[in-house]
């Protein structure tokens, strides 16, 4: 006892001593860790995040997925198919060497041919071809007219070419994820010095003082602290360990609100929480009679269908009850403010009458059975949602079995099952946009499966429309940026609005915590930054 | 008793094998950890690409006989995760769990046994009751609930000791890197492993007053009460040194499971051990961790039964190993 009360007051002598000079070191704690501090090893959100505190990009993202200039200190393109990039002048790289175009071209090229990764930068990388002008003049070409060339260009990071000094002609360049994990190679230039990494523990950067580029440095020292466990990251934050935690729990928001000692930023995401439905079998597995026996035809083939389990799904509902108020009802890919948005398409109206005279007209008078599957481990809250369209339709008309299952389980059933085609037939998943604009969803998710292409990789309901593709490959080759988000809202005027390919439901709005006199800048792109905390006036 | 030996460490051979083999099908039966490794908007290719540097496009024997190849040369594989050895990964983890089966297997010892005692010396007195009930609890209750109570009490509502991680400071003692070392180092391992311990506490205790029970009617008490020894050489010396023999079996074997199975206390107190390796791991599916890991407890656990063993023949002369089905 007398040990214990001990710490206690040593605990609080310590604080009181070191007040102010502590003030300028961060601790925040993170729900993932990622899996390598080597830029290009693993294009995966904590990756992202966390090893862009170290290595700048040439392009970046401001809170609202903006462009802002970084590395490069601006950019135009001199004409459809070349791109210019001026980099900012007496650039340094974190162990003095000058950042020049040089090393812009190196970090591309080991991005490009990366083996051994978890999924590279290569879809970024992919077709560009890097001429360098001079040591800070840039160009970047591709065959056909490529729009999303700054875009592109916020993923990949960049390394000092001498940072191991090495032969280039090796597998990655001769330098090896470790070497990135125990700070060898971690020499970038951007905001934060690369200090350590106790694995599942925490990782250590400290402030660089000859940064220059769009973001802040309030602090000195910088500590990432990895807690997955939900009530463990509130209680850290709570007792004060640490001063910032990501992805706070809905169910907690209540509570943390009327705690003087804690404040929350939150934000609306770029990711949209939606259901694929099958369109691609005329038998779908999951879709019977009401009796439950198979159904010769699938009725989800039909848009009344699709259009009429829409309008069966009380979205206000879902938010207010099952995301406690967090989250925004969808009727698209994205939510406002962001790039190639429809004007048209607001969240669909909760109207039960009108979808089963949608039904009766479409052949279904008396509805048919639907089993729905989803994670229960990936999306906030995402077995009750689930569990919510289940209600929702059985009470509509349409029995609805739930079934939920773990992402490592659910993922790969739901992309390939035994034939290798998608399993299920009606199943819940989100999505985020990683450039920020209404392309990628629209690529991946609505346009015909096409492996040839690259096209419709997570298209799991497999909705096809020759109009839709077309329109996303003029939106692609169209440079003009107001004819582009023309073209992308009339893709998804047709690929939703007309034929309801996917039923968006809500966007996630992220929650971080901080102490109080911090506020967090919260982002869409869901990522947990050091330098979007800052001191609350 | 080298013959003995030798059976064990073949057995051994045996069952880590069988082990390998369910595990790895197991594994391969969830699904495809690509899908989830994978950023969301990477293409067919690049998503055909990683199955095939993991190695995933092959049937599954194939793989499998892979994997007896390489860890017939003590290499079990690279990470899926990390790109790492998946051996060394859980050496670099291994010893802050150690650090954390050892606090709390000294917690069980130091308050199991004399509360044991305490209660087995007086059963009808109120304070046995209280220690008694208080076991029943350190059973029954789930560790989860019972850390997340602890840090909400110790860490959120009184502020004493930090709710989660471990010490800053690492010493190497004798080649073993430990917090243990300095105030802040304790003062981090004091929750999980009082949380961890709360069990085999529990049973170290019940153990202890059930031998307490047992002995202090035993004809050599008796007969030391009645040379009039003091009540503290009867307790310390004849009471104690026979109730241990158990106590130290059951912890020989249980020390086994406070390695394997800290995984609740390791997540909740993100303690950076490989329990938390274990979970992170099964969640990315990462094959490679999962297998070495289980691998590593059945080999651990096998060697601790064989320590146990040979201990109980040095402690006890009417034990023969030979006798021990082995």
């Amino acid at each position: 006892m007398s040990f214990i009360r001990r710490l206690g007051v040593t605990a609080v002598a310590m604080a009181a001593l070191a007040g102010p000079a502590m003030a300028e070191d961060i601790t925040i704690g993170v729900r993932s860790e990622p899996s390598s501090m080597d830029p290009y090893y693993h294009n995966l959100g904590p990756n992202n995040a966390i090893i862009g505190h170290v290595f700048a990009r040439l392009v970046d993202f401001d809170p609202n997925q903006q462009l802002v200039p970084s590395i490069a200190e601006s950019y135009k393109a001199l004409d459809d198919t070349t791109w210019e990039f001026k980099l900012r002048p007496g650039l340094k790289f974190h162990d003095g060497s000058d950042l020049t175009v040089d090393d812009v071209i190196y970090s591309f090229e080991r991005a490009d041919g990366y083996t051994g990764g978890n999924s590279s930068f290569r879809i970024y990388t992919k077709g560009k071809t890097l001429k360098k002008v001079d040591d800070l003049t840039l160009h970047i070409s591709t065959e056909e007219p490529y729009p999303l060339m700054p875009n592109d260009l916020t993923t990949v990071m960049i390394m000092s070419s001498e940072a191991k000094g090495t032969g280039s002609a090796d597998t990655n360049k001769g330098i090896e994820a470790s070497d990135f994990n125990d700070g060898t190679a971690t020499i970038g230039s951007g905001p934060y010095k690369f200090v350590e990494w106790k694995k599942g523990d925490r990782i250590v950067m400290e402030k660089y003082d000859g940064y220059v580029g769009p973001f802040d440095q309030t602090w000195d020292k910088v500590t990432f602290r990895f807690i997955p466990s939900e009530p463990a990251r509130v209680a850290a934050l709570l007792a004060g360990d640490v001063d910032m935690i990501d992805n706070v729990p809905t169910s907690d928001i209540a509570t943390l609100e009327k705690n003087k000692d804690v404040s929350l930023s939150d934000g609306v995401s770029n990711r949209v929480i939606y259901l694929h439905l099958d369109q691609f079998r005329e038998k779908s597995p999951f879709v019977t009679d009401k009796e439950g026996n198979p159904l010769d035809k699938n009725p989800l083939l039909d848009p009344r269908v699709r259009k009429a389990i829409s309008m069966m799904i009380n979205r206000p509902a879902i938010v207010e009850r099952v995301m406690e108020g967090v989250a925004l009802p969808a009727g698209q890919l994205l939510p406002d403010g962001f790039f190639g948005r429809s004007p048209n398409l607001k969240p669909e109206k909760y109207d039960v009458a009108g979808a089963k005279k949608l039904l009766a007209e479409a052949g279904y008078p008396d509805g048919f059975g639907l089993t729905i599957h989803g994670p229960n481990d990936r999306y906030i809250n995402d077995a009750k949602i689930c569990e919510a369209i289940g209600q929702l339709l059985s009470a509509a008309g349409i029995p609805t079995k739930v079934v939920t299952m773990p992402k490592n389980v659910f993922f790969s059933r739901a992309s390939k099952g035994a034939d290798g085609e998608p399993e299920f037939s009606f199943v819940l998943v989100g999505w985020g946009s990683g450039t920020g604009e209404a392309s990628s969803p629209l690529k991946s998710l609505l346009a015909t499966h096409d492996p040839s292409k690259g096209w419709g990789a997570s298209n799991r309901g497999r909705h096809s429309d020759p109009k839709v593709d077309a329109l996303i490959g003029q939106a692609l080759a169209t440079v003009d940026d107001e004819k582009r988000g023309k073209l992308l809202a009339e893709a998804t005027d047709i690929a939703i609005g007309q034929n309801q390919g996917i039923i968006p439901l809500h966007y996630q709005v992220n929650t971080w915590g901080t102490r109080k006199g911090l506020t967090y800048r919260a982002r869409t792109d869901e990522r947990t930054l050091a330098y979007d905390l800052v001191k609350a006036n | 008793m080298t013959v003995f030996i030798i059976r064990r460490l073949m057995q051994a051979a045996l069952v880590v094998l069988v082990m390998s083999f369910l595990v790895f099908s197991g594994v391969f039966l969830v699904g495809d950890p690509t899908e989830i490794l994978v950023a969301d908007d990477a293409d067919q290719a690049e998503r055909q690409a990683i199955i095939e540097s993991l190695g995933l496009d092959k049937p599954f024997h194939i793989q499998y006989l892979r994997f007896l190849q390489k860890a017939a040369q003590g290499n079990l594989g690279e990470s899926f995760v990390f790109n790492e050895p998946a051996l060394q990964l859980i050496m670099d983890r291994l010893p802050a769990t150690m650090e954390l089966a050892v606090a709390a297997l000294l917690i069980s010892v130091v308050l199991g046994i004399p509360l044991g005692v305490i209660a087995g010396l007086r059963p009808e007195a109120a304070y046995s009751k209280i220690i008694m009930t208080g076991s029943i609890l350190g059973f029954s209750l789930p560790t989860f609930w019972v850390g997340i109570m602890m840090i909400i009490l110790f860490s959120v509502q009184l502020g004493w000791l930090p709710s989660t991680g471990r010490g800053d400071e690492i010493h190497y003692v004798l080649g073993f890197p430990t917090s243990l070392l300095t105030l802040d180092g304790w003062s981090h391992v004091l929750l999980p492993a009082v949380n961890l311990a709360l069990f085999k506490l529990s049973a170290v205790t019940r153990l202890a007053r059930a031998g307490t029970r047992e002995v202090v009617h035993q004809d050599y008490v008796k007969f030391a009460r009645a040379k009039g020894l003091t009540d503290r050489r009867v307790i310390f010396v004849h009471v104690l040194k026979n109730i241990l023999i158990p106590v130290v079996t059951v912890l020989g074997l249980e020390f086994g499971g406070l390695v394997a199975f800290s995984v609740v206390t390791e997540t909740i107190f993100a303690w950076p051990g490989i329990g938390k390796l274990l979970i992170d791991s099964i969640g990315l599916l990462d094959r490679p961790v999962i297998v070495a890991y289980l691998m590593i407890i059945v080999l651990l656990f096998v060697f601790l039964n064989l320590a146990v063993d040979i201990c109980y023949s040095l402690l006890d002369p009417r034990v023969r190993l030979q006798d021990i089905k082995a």
